[in-house]
Formats: C-alpha cells, structure tokens, sequence
C-alpha cells in the first residue's frame, strides 16, 4: 500500500504500532486503577509472583508490545511517497522500533517480581513503560521536529515517573527530583534550539532544513547556535560526559528494571534521532558540529571508563558504562558514514539486550529489591548460582566487547565505520578505553568466581522467577547468536541505514 | 599411513576437528561427573592428540604455502572467512599444543582439587583457541581465536592460583588485551587499505598480503603488531606480567601458558608481521630495536632467574630468557636463525612445561617451592632427579638435546647478520648453566639434612607416563631434528622471500635514516627515491 499524507487517515496507518501501545497503556491503567491492588485488598495471592496479583497486567503489556510488533512488522509492507511528512515510514525507524519493542519487552519481563515484592502500582507501573516506549518510536520516526520534541517529552516525563515510582524509597524520590529537573533543564535547551534552528531555517521539517542548509540560505549564527543548543538536548539524553552528572545517581536511585529500561531505551531512542537529525538535517556543515562531536566523544569514553574503574556499586558501575557506551556511538554519530549509523543500529540492539540481562542478573542478587548492590555481595556467587553467574559473566564480557559475543561484533562495526571516516584516534581512544573498561567488568567477575561466600547462607534468597529466567535466556541466545552469526543481523541493520541521507541519498560520511 | 589418512579424507577435516573436538569435549566434561571429569578431558585431549598426529603424515613436506586449506564465507559483509590451513611454522605450533595438553591435563589430576568440572572444560576451551590461533589463515578470525584463549586462562590463573591469584590474572588479561587491541586498530587499517585497493571487504592474509603499503604506514602498523605479539612472547620490558602469571597459575596453567601461549607471540611476528610489514620488518632500527630488546632479555632475566629463592619463579624467568632467543632468531632474518627461533619455541614447550611440571610435582609433595628447603632430594627419589636433570640440561641447551639445536641455529643465525649481538646473547647460554644448574644441585643433590625430604616419594607410574614422552623427545629432537627442519624450511623460505622481494624499495630514503647501531650488510647500499 502507498502512503498519501494528505489523507489524514493515513497518519492512522503510519502511526499504528504507536496508537496501539498509547492507547493499550491507558487501557493497562484503567485496569490497574480499577483492580484489586486498588482497592486496599490482600496482595499476595498467589506464591509465584509471575502469577500474583498485578502480575496479569504485566502479561497484557507484553501482549500489546507484541502487537505493536505485528504492526512494526506490518509498516514494512507500506511505501511511503515523498518525504513531506512529518513521519517517517522508512527502515531505519523500524529497525530502532524493533530495539525499543525488544528491550521495553525484556525490561517487563525481568519487573514482575519486582513490582510485586516491593508493592508497586502495576496498573500505572507497566503503563508508564507502554507510554515511554510509545514516546521513544515517536522519536524515531520524527521527520519534524516538533514531532521529535513531542516524543521526546512523552518519553522523558513517563521515564521521570518511573524513576520516582517506589514512593517507600527515598533514594528513589532524590533521583527522579534530580533527573526531571535537569532534564526539564536540557528540554528547555533542546526546545529553544528547535526554535532557533527554525528562525534559521523558516522549517521545522528535516528535509526542508537540509534542504536549506545545503542551499546555504540558512541563517548562519542562528543555525550555528540552533545547533549547538540541540547537540546539548541531545548529549544530556544519551548522558555524554560532560552532561552525564545525574546519570549515575538516577540510576542507582532508581528501581532496577527502571534503571535497565531507560539505559537502553531512552538512550537508543535519543541516538536514533541523533543521526537523523545531524547526520540528514544538518550534514552539510558538519564542519561546524563534528569538532564538538568528536571531543564529546573522546572525553565521554575516557571520562566514564575511568569513573567507572572506582565504583564499588554494581548499579552504579553500569551507569558509568552506560556513560561509557554512550562514548562508543558518539563516535559512530561522529563518523557519521552509513557503516557507522549501521554499527550504532546494531550495537543499540546488542546494548539493548546485553544490558538488560545484566540487570536481571543485578535485580536477581539484589533479592529482587534494592539492597545487596555493592560489589562484595557478588562474592562467591559463581559457587552458589553457577548458571545465574555464567549468564553474567556472558553479558560483561559482552560489554567489553570481548569475541564471541554480540559487544564486540557491535565494537567493531563502531569501529569499522570510524575507520571509514578515517577516524584513527578516536579508534584508538576507543580501544584503549575499552582495556580500562576490562578491569571493573572483570572484577565483578572475579568476585563471582574466585572469592568465597562470605557467610554461608549468602546467595540463599537469591530467586529467578519464570519470566526473568526467560528474559535470561533470550538475552543470553541473542548475545551470542550475534556474536558468532552476526551477518543477517548486520544486513538487516545495513538496510535500515540505506537511503536514510538527506533527500533519499546515503549518508556521505564527515571528512575532516 | 597416508593411505589410511587418505581412506578417511583426513585432510578434508582434520582442522576443523582439531578447533572443534577440545569444544565438544568442553561440553562433554561439563556434563560429567565431577570425579570423572578429569578422566573425560585427559582421554578426550588425547584422542585430540592421536588425531592431530595424522598431520605429519598429511603434510606435504617440501611445499611452503598453506596446506589442508579451506574457507567457507563467515561475515560476508565485511570479508571475514572461516579459513583454516597449516603449513611448516604452524604445523610444529599445533603438534605442541595436542601433545602437552593431555600431559597438562594428567600432571593436575593431584593439583586441582575444587570445582574440577569447570576446570577441565576450562583447559579444553584453551586447547581449541589455541589450536585455532595457529590455524587461522584469516586475520579476523585470528583475532578472535587470539583474544578468546585470554579468557580460559584467566580463570584457570584466577580460580585456581596460588595466593596472589587475582592480581597476577587481571594483570595478565589486562597486559594482553591492551596490546591485541592496539593490534586490532592496525588490522581494521589493513583491511580498510585493502577494501579500497581490491575492492572487494577481506580479512585473508593471503589477500592483505598483497596491499601496498608506504614505509611510514609500515612503521605504524608494524608497531602496532610488534607491541600486542611482544606482550604476548613477552619481550623485556613488556614481560613484568610474566613471572606472576607463572608462578600464580596453577601446574597445568604455567604448563600451557609456557608451552604454547607464550608462542603465539613469536608464531605472530612470523605468521603476520615479517610477511604484512616487510619493509618495517627490515629496517635497521628495528631490528635493532628488537634484537637489543631480546639480548637484554636473554641477559637480564638470566639474572634476575639466579637469585630466585623460589624455583617455580626461576623456571619463569627462564621463559623470558628463551623466548628472547626466539625473538633474536627471528629478527637475523636468516634461514638458520628463524629455523633455530622455532625449534627454540619447541625445545622450550618441551623442556618449560617438563620442568613445570616436575616443580608441580614437589610441591605437591612438599608444599613448597623455595630452593633452600629442598636437598639431596636426588638420593631418596633417584627417577624423579633423573628427569629433572635432563629436563634442566635441555633448558639449558646441553648438545645432544633440543635446547642446543635451537639456540645454536638461532645464534647462527644472527651470527650471519649480527655478529656483536650474537657473541653477547651466546653469554646468556652460558648464564643458564649459571642459574639453573646451582638450583638443580640444591634441591637434588648436596645434604640430605631436612627430615621432611626423606621420606620423599618417586615418581610415581602416572608421574612417569607424563613424564617420559617429553623427555623423549627433548633427546629425539637433540639427536635427529632433520625431519622437523625439513618440513619448517620451504615455509621460513616463503617468508624470508617475501622479506628480500621488499629489500629493493626498503632503500627508500625516507625508510633509512641510517643507523649506527645497525650491523646489517644487506641495508648497506641506500638509493634515494621518491617518499610517499
């Protein structure tokens, strides 16, 4: 079927995944606000928590992931004409769809205990998820900007309540206060650079701005500044050094499958449109932003990767690779070629999954609750739980982008595509960082494996219900299917990135 | 034989297994039981073993290219092959692995007593990387096999180490993988030059071999690859990581690291640096660079090995030492030299992980490794003193035995090139026999005084069956290296080839500065030409 944008009904079939997951969320809240919970009854009711109370609303957010899928699926079938759309209906904002359908799926699966241990509101707990996820294909799919920044708000405002959802914990509160008020802080600078990029440009649309752009018609102190403020927007988002401050306190004060969700869906989300905007919208001078990209790039990786060395909680340990990461695809937005978008579509999808199972295995240790984070509480774990300590061995080797897995085909994508752009240092910063990163994901390791318990009932409480034993599962086939089977899958990403450049071209590539 | 072999399309598979069997086996022992296990990983190595035998047999003597070769497409997108084949340099490399990893294997079966399961398994999944890494014909999937090996190890040293276990394994990992990473840096520019040459996306050596590439670049990259194999072999002053990982590891562990994991350093430089970097490769800088570095090893760690109190450190620095000799034979870029580098990779596997495993086996009985608390050892447990004497005479490169083939090969050939640097390493011959010989004569010899050494056990019958093959062949190669010379030389032929053929544009003006410290005759004559 061909899309015609100037019958409004066909924004109904080129939204239809995310018309689906918002109006499925408020359908999840309605019920869950209606509920039992609700209503002051007893919680416990059944002995697995997979199958308790609330946990129902988990399963029905999962069978309405799983049908916004079937229509991510379905937009494959639909041309779209022209590219005068405020919405995208191309690969590349399927491929991101399929990432934030996967790890939204993934973070619901490893919640359900959680929530139901710690008391939670399922109803608005998994509804928030729903409405985030919907924000986040929003963004991907942004062909204005103004859709981008409603996405982006949609996104940032459920991850805000989510943040702060355990109202018992106080930590919580702290985090999701810090978060919400320099994120509204970075918003605001991202909003006025929308504005000024208009001022610039008289559109808010990509193509028309590219367009404009390489026309040279743009206005250029406007545009530069435009730019510059929007680069801030974005580099709080994915928490680039030096906007990354809140990053490790909101994610260790956030609850864990929160933390998993938003480490790997709200910083996908914020790459995909990154590349479309900079690398479409404003490729013609790329003069001006890569400079600042590149050494946001560079201090990012060495900045978070020597943090990260002194960490001693284990949460907070993976807020600074997640900063650490955020450092690796910058370069791939810095080289900006179509093997680097390519690599970064690949690696989100291998982050997605390899960080997420990572924190299931944390939220396993931590007795599904917030205690036991620090990394003596690993000690001897491997003895007690060898599968659950295999699985996160498995998933920090891939993090270090060690053979084998899924982290290192994505690395050498990222790496591929820099070298493209004859990036050599920032390859080279890149490897480097990555043997500084080594250490503080061996270690984790090493006190799972060669320290003893230190008492003896240690790891006793340690439990992985059903479906966080399949989340497991599936992040563990994944990592190393892409890690030893990579090539469909880079095919796959290769298609997403192909006539993604401005007016239906490839993406050049920035030469310095 | 070969007509057995031939029967049973041995070459057709015979890699493939090689990389694959230890994996199966891995599985297999996981699934055991924790008693049988190490009964399933010895007799599984071995099968490995009597089937990797078959290569000698299977191989074409006087051919120096790859043989048993195959590819199959693996990431067609970036030009990755699943490229397996051997030719006379690896050959020697994968023999050495299948023959000490059962021995490994059956020198623990006292050592390791927790978690053995995983231990096993463990060393299998070694086996197979390691075997891997000598059988890649694709930089890529070298690459992985490299790093991959990194990782068994690290849990071998790490679970099952002496106290300081941890430090010595993250300082392993870490020392290793900062320079595979480097390397990696320098192989993803290969292939980027060649992407843009031919075309096409590839990773086979064959193929990057073909890349043209400036003296400068060559500089660059040849020290990018220099430094990830220089950590590996390890060459002074990269070693430090060496004697802790050595004398942490548990037996088996120092015995495959020393046998085969320190090789694939030197198996490196011969496999990919000398033929991708031939113009780096010959430059007098660098070979001077590379050979003072191996004297000063050769030298300084024959030093430091002589006032070690513990013996099981001493051994450790010897590797530095020999491997130091490797490094030398190589950079003569002669025949002679670069054959005696390899049967000195060989001679010390051999001779290194015997003695390994012979310290293995008193501390098991004494639980202990320091010298002095060792004496006349040799009169209570007259087999066990034999085989260490033997063992020690090897290392030390006695004529009669593989140490003296190789070493004297490798002087040789430096000799030919760089007479000055030869005369002071042969020093360090002789500085073996000055650290390890007093060693041998305290433990085994002088007085009986300490009661505990009395009651001494031998050897005992399974000590024996580890034992015996090694010595063996220590002598065998001493005696009659003819037939492991003849199959090494048409391949060091192919690569010294490939070095000679970039000796005419090595006189590139930019490339020669002109060194004093250079001895090498053939750089003598240096036309300028146009720089890049």
């Amino acid at each position: 079927m061909e899309l015609d944008f100037s019958r409004q009904l066909h924004y109904v079939w080129a939204l239809l995944p995310e018309i689906i997951l918002c109006v499925w969320g408020m359908g999840v809240l309605i019920a869950g606000v209606s509920g039992p919970a609700h209503r002051g009854e007893d919680h416990a009711v059944s002995e697995d928590p997979a199958f308790g109370t609330g946990s129902g609303l988990g399963w029905v957010s999962l069978v309405g992931l799983l049908i916004a899928a079937f229509f991510n699926g379905w937009l494959y079938t639909l041309d779209e004409v022209g590219r005068g759309a405020v919405v995208a209906v191309d690969d590349f904002r399927l491929f991101a769809n399929w990432i934030f359908l996967g790890g939204a799926a993934l973070s619901i699966l490893i919640s359900f205990t959680y929530v139901y241990r710690n008391r939670l509101q399922a109803g608005e707990f998994f509804s928030l998820i729903l409405f985030a996820t919907a924000g986040m294909m929003f963004m991907a799919g942004a062909r204005d900007l103004m859709l981008l920044f409603l996405g982006l708000e949609v996104m940032s405002i459920a991850v805000y309540a989510l943040t702060a959802f355990n109202r018992r914990d106080r930590r919580g509160a702290e985090a999701g206060l810090k978060y919400f008020l320099l994120g509204a802080f970075a918003t605001g600078f991202f909003l006025y650079g929308i504005a000024l990029v208009y001022g610039a440009t008289g559109s808010t649309n990509i193509d028309t701005i590219a367009a404009v752009v390489s026309g040279g018609r743009a206005r250029e102190g406007f545009l530069t500044l435009g730019i510059a403020l929007m680069t801030i927007g974005f580099a709080f988002k994915v928490s680039a050094v030096p906007f990354h401050m809140w990053t490790p306190d909101v994610y260790e004060g956030a609850p864990a499958p929160v933390t998993a969700f938003m480490s790997v869906g709200v910083k996908a989300a914020a790459f995909v449109a990154f590349i479309r905007v900079f690398l479409v919208g404003f490729e013609s001078v790329s003069d001006q932003w890569y400079p600042v990209l590149w050494w946001l790039a560079a201090i990012t990786m060495v900045g978070a990767n020597l943090m990260a060395l002194s960490q001693t909680n284990v949460k907070r340990m993976l807020a600074y690779s997640s900063v650490a990461h955020a450092g690796y695809l910058l370069v791939a937005v810095a080289a900006g070629n179509e093997t680097a978008a390519a690599g970064m579509l690949f690696y989100l999808l291998v982050y997605t999954v390899m960080n997420v199972g990572a924190f299931a295995v944390v939220i396993g240790v931590a007795h599904q609750g917030e205690e036991r984070l620090q990394i003596e509480d690993y000690s001897g774990f491997g003895r007690k739980r060898p599968e659950l300590a295999v699985f996160l061995t498995i998933f920090l080797l891939s993090l270090a982008g060690f053979p084998g897995t899924g982290g290192f085909m994505g690395k050498i994508y990222l790496l591929q595509g820099a070298a493209e752009s004859n990036l050599w240092y920032l390859a080279t910063i890149l490897v480097l960082t990555t043997v500084a990163s080594y250490y503080y994901y061996l270690r984790v390791a090493w006190y799972m494996w060669m320290r003893e318990t230190t008492s003896e009932d240690q790891h006793d409480l340690v439990v992985t219900p059903l479906p966080m034993k399949a989340a497991l599962i599936i992040a563990v086939a994944v990592v190393l299917y892409l890690g030893i089977f990579p090539s469909s899958m880079m095919e796959f990403a290769r298609a997403g990135v192909e006539g993604l450049g401005a007016l239906g071209g490839g993406l050049l590539g920035v030469h310095p | 034989m070969t007509l057995i072999l031939e029967a049973i399309g041995y070459g057709g598979w015979a890699l493939h297994a090689l990389v694959w069997l230890p994996v199966l086996g891995m599985l297999l022992v996981l699934r055991s039981e924790e008693e049988s296990a190490k009964h399933v990983a010895f007799w599984w190595s071995l099968g490995v073993f009597v089937l990797s035998l078959g290569l000698w047999w299977a191989f074409e003597p006087g051919w120096g290219g790859m043989q048993l070769a195959s590819s199959t497409p693996w990431i067609p997108a970036w030009g990755v092959d699943y490229a397996l084949g051997v030719d006379g340099i690896s050959l020697f490399m994968v023999l050495l692995t299948t023959f000490t990893t059962p021995l490994a294997i059956l020198g623990s079966y006292r050592y390791i007593g927790k978690r053995q399961r995983a231990f096993y398994a463990l060393m299998l999944l070694l086996e197979a990387g390691v075997v891997g890494v000598f059988l890649a014909t694709d930089v890529f999937l070298f690459y992985v096999f490299f790093e991959l090996t990194l990782v068994p190890m690290y849990f071998i040293v790490g679970i099952w180490g002496g106290e300081r276990r941890i430090y010595a394994a993250i300082k392993f990992f870490l020392y290793t993988a900062f320079g595979s990473l480097l390397m990696l840096v320098g192989i993803l520019y290969l292939f980027m030059k060649a992407k843009t040459m031919l075309g096409v996306p590839t990773f086979a050596l064959a193929e990057l071999l073909q890349v043209p590439l400036s003296g400068t670049e060559q500089l660059w990259l040849f020290s990018a690859f220099a430094l990830a194999f220089s950590i590996k072999v390890p060459l002074f002053p990269l070693h430090t990581w060496l004697p802790d990982a050595h004398v942490e590891a548990p037996t088996p562990g120092s015995v495959v690291l020393a046998a085969v994991l320190l090789k694939m350093g030197t198996y490196g430089f011969l496999r990919f640096l000398l033929p991708l970097f031939p113009v780096a490769s010959q430059h007098p800088t660098v070979v001077s660079v590379m050979m003072v570095l191996a004297v000063i090893g050769i030298v300084y760690a024959a030093w430091v090995a002589a006032v070690q109190p513990d013996a099981k450190k001493l051994v450790a620095y010897t590797s530095v030492a020999h491997m130091g000799f490797v490094v030398l034979g190589i950079f003569a870029l002669t025949l002679n030299g670069i054959q005696g580098g390899l049967v000195v990779m060989i001679s010390h596997g051999l001779s290194t992980g015997a003695l390994f495993l012979l310290l293995g086996m008193l501390y098991e009985r004494r639980h202990t490794r320091e010298i002095e608390a060792f004496g006349g050892v040799g009169r209570v447990a007259p087999l066990f003193a034999t085989a260490f004497v033997i063992t020690a005479l090897a290392s030390i490169g006695l004529p009669g035995t593989s140490g003296f083939v190789g070493e004297f090969l490798a002087l040789l050939g430096t000799f030919e090139t760089h007479p000055t640097i030869a005369i002071v390493a042969s020093a360090g011959v002789i500085f073996a026999a000055y650290y390890m010989l007093p060693m041998v004569q305290k433990v085994f010899f002088n007085a009986l005084e300490k009661p505990e050494n009395r009651e001494m056990e031998d050897l005992s019958g399974r000590e024996l069956v580890i034992l015996t093959p090694l010595v063996a062949l220590m002598i065998l190669v001493g005696w009659h290296p003819t037939p492991i010379l003849e199959r090494m030389e048409p391949s060091i032929e192919v690569v010294l080839e490939r070095v000679e053929e970039a000796a005419a544009p090595v006189m590139e003006a930019e490339m020669l500065p002109g060194s004093e410290t250079s001895h090498a005759p053939e750089t003598a004559p240096t036309t300028s030409s146009e720089t890049d």
